[in-house]
């Protein structure tokens, strides 16, 4: 009884979704207030049947309902209750179920604090949040119901994948899921702003904390998968290029774009046209990620099952939704005015530069990724492009980026002095070459990516750090002045600095890390970067629904024991699959680990794969403290101060009807 | 209305019909040209003893399948044991194609897993790997006594997918 409780939770949560879409821009677009007011009822509405929905298929999960067939096939008696937790988005239909839900979540906020703007407004862009609720639960409801039953009930289910059953997969699909769906804000914002066909730079203002949290939690989802493949998949490595991976990192590259693009147009009120246009891309490429993931039309090694029916469905709402809105686009464009005149050393032009490689370079991965469709219908054969096209392509198009980063803070809007900014940057660019050239002497086989990505991680960190001195210099202590930059000043330069560092920990890897396949025997050595792994054999544990072959190393440097380290190998009972679990010893510069192969033969010798990985966690740092910057600049206090005198100007002119003015222009941090 | 800003909306519906082009097509169906054509000539020397070879001519006359594999192949294990009950059933003599492997690794992955095969030819640089198309272990191919290739599968062979993509084929006789 109780699931079919949840689906009919989910066909009362489109019911309200369908009101949310339709009465509130119906209203706003004809100036009925009534209808416009049902935009926050109907979103909390919606909301709460989703909820009800999503928890009552956790209940399903965790009390083992097996009459349940999403559950038979995602969960068994042995599973551990916080994996029965995660499968409920472990699969196809519940994490379809979770991507709908936090989308009610976006929406709720959204409604909640929205409560300084224009009522007109703000029915639009729930309006259009709701249209996207429609969509995604016409999608579970039609071609993907989880609450599907299976009489008579099963007496035991299948398994959750064992790749899926760690703990970072626990919270990485409901972070990047986050992101993905955060950016339906600035979507529905540009959409609403072309609908009332008043596409000015306040729009901007009020969806760029949005912007920049969606950002945040869809930065940190990319590196949580990063990280988990790393440890989990046994490999060591870290980011493949794999077409489910580009799909996540097309809209993060687009929404890089976006956030510097919404700075010029609130700043300056220049780009108003090309911030529309990206912030449909960014959502958009957020949809085309959901299509390729889940339509079977590429291979990969985390696409859902494949079927015909639910990729025609998206497909199908790809165009509704995005055609839409690109031909509104079209229509109304002509209409938006040019912003502020720029000349051609400014910091518009800094961060137009900005957006043309971003943009860029979600365009090179979307070809990348398409490619094997491209090639077969041009009939050039089966053809795909791996990660040296995109190592090559990303690198001829993000050095440009690093190069001139730095010099956007640094650059004044309207104009400046190209000659200024260049002499003041020398002496840093000096640091930068020797912090590069000076590896490559002493290593002797540095490669020349390794060199630029050395110099050009030093160059970002300490342009980054002389910034922070330079806006304080006249305070009475450089470092103690930091409060004087407000927080989305800070928020930015944190994220800068995150580059660097994520640039310095990726090039370390790429052309310092060390792999090596061994055949070891129990009591042998393996030597590599001064660190001696000694394999003292393998020995035989159990777990809650697996067994597992544990090696058992340990590793020494200069005589010292350093760590032990206990890969394993497991079998799952269910499905019988075969697991690697590397094990590591991680470090702020360098990690060891090490994964078990095959036995090879029968006195005890095993095939081992160890790794010595330097400065490898600086790539999740970085991507940390990107996170950390986006979260920081949204926490702004100018949107909160802003929000308080839009209320109060409100509800002075209460009943003329007329938007309330906005506040000053905040000065600029520099 | 420009011109221009219809320009996202075009990219886009282009994009969209690329899109509904791949959608039902199993991407992982890689056709290959060689299907009813000669097998690629080879001559390679046995992983056993290096000293020996064998061409594609010795095996005229038989019709076989050439299994591709390494010792670094994961999936090359899970079709094990299926490749091993294929050739003590006897009725189809399976050669083994060692690919991009290491003579020492591939012999003690044979002696830990088992050999099932009649013969195999060691291919270390993977060059008949290429003449043969071979984009990944494990790879499975049926040729016939006169040297054609009747029929290939990529990936790890099962009974469910020899019964659907070589057992049809096999009822015809042999033509020498």
């Amino acid at each position: 009884m109780i699931p079919e409780l949840g689906q009919f939770a989910l066909i009362l949560a489109l019911a309200m979704a369908v009101i949310q879409g339709t009465l509130p821009i119906f209203g706003a677009q004809m100036g009925k207030t009534t209808w416009m007011n049902v935009a926050r009822p109907a979103a909390f509405g919606q909301a709460t049947f989703v909820t009800i929905a999503l928890a009552v298929l956790t209940y399903a999960f965790v009390t083992q309902d097996f009459s349940v067939v999403y559950v038979a096939q995602n969960s068994n008696l042995l599973l551990p209750i916080p994996y029965r937790v995660s499968a409920v988005w472990g699969a196809h239909e519940g994490s379809l179920l979770l991507w709908v839900w936090i989308l009610a979540v976006w929406t709720v906020a959204v409604a909640l604090f929205s409560r300084s703007q224009p009522d007109g407004f703000i029915a639009r862009v729930i309006g259009v949040m709701g249209w996207i609720s429609v969509g995604f639960l016409l999608f579970t409801l039609l071609t993907s119901n989880p609450f599907l039953r299976h009489v008579p009930a099963l007496p035991d289910g299948n398994d959750l994948n064992p790749l899926l059953q760690d703990p970072g997969l626990i919270i990485h699909p409901p972070m990047l899921y986050t992101g993905y769906v955060g950016f339906s804000v600035a979507f529905a914002f540009a959409i609403a702003a072309l609908l009332e066909g008043r596409v000015d730079s306040r729009w901007v203002r009020w969806s760029r904390p949005w912007t920049n949290v969606a950002w945040a939690f869809l930065t940190i989802g990319i590196a949580l998968g990063s990280w988990w493949a790393y440890y989990e998949l046994g490999w060591g490595g870290w980011w493949f290029w794999d077409p489910v991976e580009n799909a996540s990192f097309m809209p993060w590259l687009a929404g890089t774009a976006l956030i510097h693009s919404q700075a010029v147009t609130d700043k300056r009120g220049a780009f108003k046209s090309w911030t529309i246009l990206l912030a449909i891309s960014a959502f958009s490429l957020s949809l085309l990620g959901t299509f390729l993931v889940r339509s079977g039309v590429l291979t990969s090694v985390h696409a859902f099952a494949s079927d015909p029916e639910r990729g025609m469905f998206i497909l199908g709402f790809l165009f509704v939704l995005c055609g839409g809105a690109l031909l509104l686009y079209a229509i109304r464009a002509p209409g938006i005015a040019t912003g502020g005149q720029f000349s051609t050393v400014s910091r518009e032009t800094a961060l137009l530069t900005n957006n043309l490689f971003m943009a860029g370079s979600a365009a090179m991965v979307l070809v990348g990724t398409l490619y094997p469709l491209i090639a077969e219908a041009a009939g050039w054969g089966k053809i795909s492009v791996g990660p040296p096209y995109f190592g090559l392509m990303f690198f001829i198009l993000m050095a440009p980026i690093i190069l001139l980063m730095p010099y956007g803070p640094f650059t004044r809007w309207r104009s400046d002095n190209a000659g200024r900014l260049v002499r003041d940057s020398l002496p840093l660019l000096a640091v930068s070459v020797v912090a590069g050239v000076a590896p490559w002497i002493v290593w002797q086989d540095l490669s020349i990516r390794g060199v630029l990505g050395l110099a050009g991680g030093i160059w970002v960190m300490a342009m980054t750090i002389k910034y922070l001195l330079h806006v304080n210099r006249s305070a009475k202590s450089r470092w103690l002045g930091m409060p004087r930059l407000s927080r989305a000043a800070l928020g930015m330069l944190l994220a800068h600095l995150g580059v660097g560092v994520f640039l310095i920990g990726v090039t370390m890897v790429e052309t310092r890390g060390i792999e090596k396949d061994v055949a070891m025997k129990p009591g042998e050595s393996f030597e590599a970067n001064g660190y001696d792994f000694q394999f003292l054999g393998v020995n035989r544990v159990d777990g809650p629904n697996y067994q597992a072959d544990q090696g058992v190393f340990s590793v020494s440097r200069g005589g010292d024991v350093i760590a032990e380290l206990r890969p394993e190998k497991r079998g799952y009972s269910r499905g019988g699959q075969i697991m690697t679990e590397a094990a590591i010893d991680p470090g702020l510069t360098r990690d060891l680990y090490v994964s078990l192969g095959e036995p090879l033969d029968e006195t005890g010798s095993w095939a081992v794969r160890v790794y010595f990985k330097p400065f490898i966690r600086w790539i999740w740092l970085g991507a940390l403290m990107m996170m950390a910057g986006g979260m920081l600049a949204a926490s702004d206090q100018r949107y909160f101060r802003e929000a308080a005198a839009a209320r109060k100007a409100r509800a002075a002119a209460q009943g003329d009807g007329e938007p309330a003015a906005q506040g000053d222009e905040a000065p600029a941090a520099a | 209305m420009k011109l221009t800003l219809l320009l996202p909306l075009l990219a886009f519906v282009a994009l969209g019909v690329l899109l509904k082009s791949g959608i039902g097509k199993d991407p992982t169906l890689v056709p290959s040209p060689l299907i009813a054509k000669p097998a690629p000539a080879f001559d390679l020397p046995l992983l056993a003893d290096q000293e020996q070879r064998l061409t594609r001519d010795d095996l005229l006359g038989t019709r076989y399948l050439l299994n591709v594999w390494g010792s670094w192949c994961p999936a090359c294990q899970v079709e094990h044991p299926y490749i091993t009950e294929l050739a003590e059933g006897g009725e189809l003599p399976v050669y083994g194609l060692n690919w991009k492997d290491e003579a020492g690794e591939a012999k003690r992955w044979l002696d830990y897993f088992g050999n099932p095969y009649r013969a195999n030819l060691y291919d270390p640089s993977g060059r008949t790997g290429i003449d043969f198309g071979v984009y990944g272990a494990p790879e499975t191919f049926l040729i016939d006594a006169d040297g054609t290739v009747l029929a290939k599968h990529v990936g790890p062979l099962d009974a469910q997918i020899f019964a659907e993509t070589f057992a049809p084929l096999l009822t015809a006789e042999p033509e020498s």
